[in-house]
């Protein structure tokens, strides 16, 4: 803080049009709170859009999202990992036209102990991919497709369990 | 909407492919009473016969929560209909 301005609270979940910045994730995550341990680490993950999908030459991905649904799933999905882990969540997401290599998800997850810190990371970027109502539009040399993954069930125990099993802890 | 109330609807929103078939994000339709989730996908099924593909795939959010097709709605109600996810 170099001026006197009080520190802004910055909002944990986000979907947004414009650009992310990793900085506010990890204000969101490192507010103080005096009646909890403090973080002594922080993981992040950046999603970017890549230049190749299945064979294709990727040109740029338009985003497209349900706004409200997805704040929610958001909030569920933070929930969901901080009753696992010993963490706190940010996560923030942008939708609208991603030229290649433009952040198109962040996510930040602090703790106490860096091994919550990660697999909690990695579980939260596990759901966002299962439930968040975001919907990749590829445009490709030579066309466009919507990219279409899984089917959106929070409450799909399976694919849950998936997610814990790839953030590797259990 | 010729064909439709507002008040008396319920309203309609689609994306992704599922918006690109009914060539609109929004629609609202008028709904027996006793409708679920399900007779309003059936009546956009009946006027977009290309969404029938995903009858297995599609998820249904009803006033921006996830829910199910056997979930009751009625007037006033927003139900979105929503192909498989690929954010990140």
């Amino acid at each position: 803080m170099s001026d006197n301005r009080p520190a802004m609270p910055t909002a944990p979940y986000a979907i947004t049009t414009d650009r992310l910045s990793l900085d506010d994730l990890i204000q969101a995550v490192t507010m103080e709170s005096s009646d909890e341990v403090g973080p002594g680490g922080i993981t992040t993950f950046v999603g970017v859009v890549r230049n190749e999908n299945a064979g294709r030459r990727v040109l740029r991905l338009e985003y497209e999202g349900y706004e409200p649904l997805a704040l929610r799933a958001f909030e569920r999905i933070g929930t969901e990992t901080t009753d696992r882990w010993d963490v706190r969540v940010a996560l923030h997401h942008r939708l609208g036209t991603l030229q290649i290599g433009e952040a198109s998800v962040m996510i930040a997850t602090a703790s106490p102990h860096r091994a919550d810190a990660f697999a909690a990371c990695r579980y939260v970027i596990e759901r966002v991919k299962q439930i968040a109502p975001v919907w990749k539009h590829e445009f490709f040399e030579g066309g466009d497709v919507w990219i279409e993954g899984a089917t959106a069930d929070p409450d799909d125990d399976a694919a849950r369990q998936d997610a814990v099993r790839v953030a590797g802890l259990e | 909407m010729s064909d439709a109330t507002h008040g008396a609807g319920v309203t309609i929103r689609l994306f992704a492919r599922l918006k690109d078939i009914a060539g609109t994000g929004e629609l609202i339709r008028e709904t027996p009473s006793g409708a679920t989730a399900r007779t309003v996908w059936d009546t956009l099924v009946s006027e977009f016969s290309e969404l029938a593909g995903y009858a297995s795939s599609v998820s249904v959010a009803v006033n921006q929560e996830y829910s199910r097709m056997d979930a009751p709605v009625a007037a006033g109600d927003e139900i979105a209909f929503l192909p498989p996810v690929s954010g990140g």
